[in-house]
């Protein structure tokens, strides 16, 4: 076991890429889609991106003052540091 | 808009300052959504109020048109920074709905078609501030604000008053709703422009 820093060579090759080249598997119906096909819904108090054909949540992105939020719907979310 | 105990506000009101701290006035009424707009039709509807020992109480559209009414004019306060004067809805009071209600319960978790979910102190809901709404400016409430029916809590931030209300739950404890769980504020004073956790 060792500790997180040891996700900074992976989480920073994770991160670096336009996101939203990525596929996701919908665990609520199965979908198989290219986040860009995702729906968006970001005219509310943060951004929320739903599965286009179960509308489950694929994730959430907020920008709280100094931090980025993201997470997957249910909470936990990541918090990253931000100006 | 109703006040807190005299001092626990943190900022100062001027008589007729009606414009929270942060806040821009709109003409308009924006629809902000986090999700698609649940289809509720009327006869399929129910609002279930739901106490911290699982007993329910349940009311059908017909019973809930029933109950005494409520034409409120109020201020609404969007955490997006926008406010609305002198809405004009009409709806049940909270009161009515809790009447004869047995609950020590401090909390409450509101329920919504479409998942989205809002947690309120109970308190907030009672002595004539909170309303179960289905009538905006003399017509029926459209479904991109909330039909067939939605909570309205003016006082507070207005993600708190849910649309497409389908329950309210109530509890011992407080649990997080849709936003709160996603760093916004639990209370949302928008006098205090409680926005986030760290407001």
């Amino acid at each position: 076991m060792r500790d997180g820093n040891a996700l900074a060579g992976p989480l920073s090759d994770l991160f670096l890429p336009d996101p939203t080249t990525a596929w996701r598997l919908c665990p609520g119906c199965g979908t198989d889609a290219a986040l860009a096909a995702l729906h968006v819904y970001d005219q509310g108090p943060a951004a929320v991106a739903r599965c286009p054909r179960c509308s489950e949540i694929a994730f959430r992105v907020a920008r709280h003052p100094g931090q980025l939020w993201f997470d997957f719907g249910r909470g936990g979310a990541l918090r990253f540091p931000a100006s | 808009m109703a006040t807190l105990t005299p001092g626990f506000h943190g900022h100062r009101r001027t008589r007729g300052d009606r414009l929270p701290p942060g806040q821009f006035r709109t003409e308009d009424f924006p629809v902000l959504s986090a999700g698609p707009t649940p289809e509720v039709p009327l006869d399929r509807w129910e609002f279930t109020l739901t106490t911290e020992d699982g007993e329910q109480h349940r009311w059908t559209w017909e019973q809930f048109q029933a109950l005494p009414q409520q034409d409120v004019t109020t201020d609404l306060h969007c955490v997006t920074r926008w406010s609305k004067f002198d809405t004009r809805w009409r709806g049940v009071s909270l009161d009515t709905l809790l009447e004869g209600v047995a609950t020590g319960a401090r909390f409450a978790l509101a329920e919504c078609h479409g998942g989205y979910t809002t947690n309120l102190p109970l308190d907030d809901l009672r002595g004539g501030k909170a309303w179960i709404a289905h009538t905006y400016d003399g017509e029926p409430l459209a479904a991109e604000h909330g039909g067939p029916a939605r909570l309205l809590v003016p006082h507070l931030y207005f993600w708190k008053s849910a649309k497409w209300i389908s329950g309210i739950t109530l509890g011992r404890t407080d649990r997080r709703g849709f936003w709160e769980q996603f760093g916004y504020h639990d209370y949302g004073d928008p006098w205090r422009e409680q926005r986030t956790w760290n407001d």
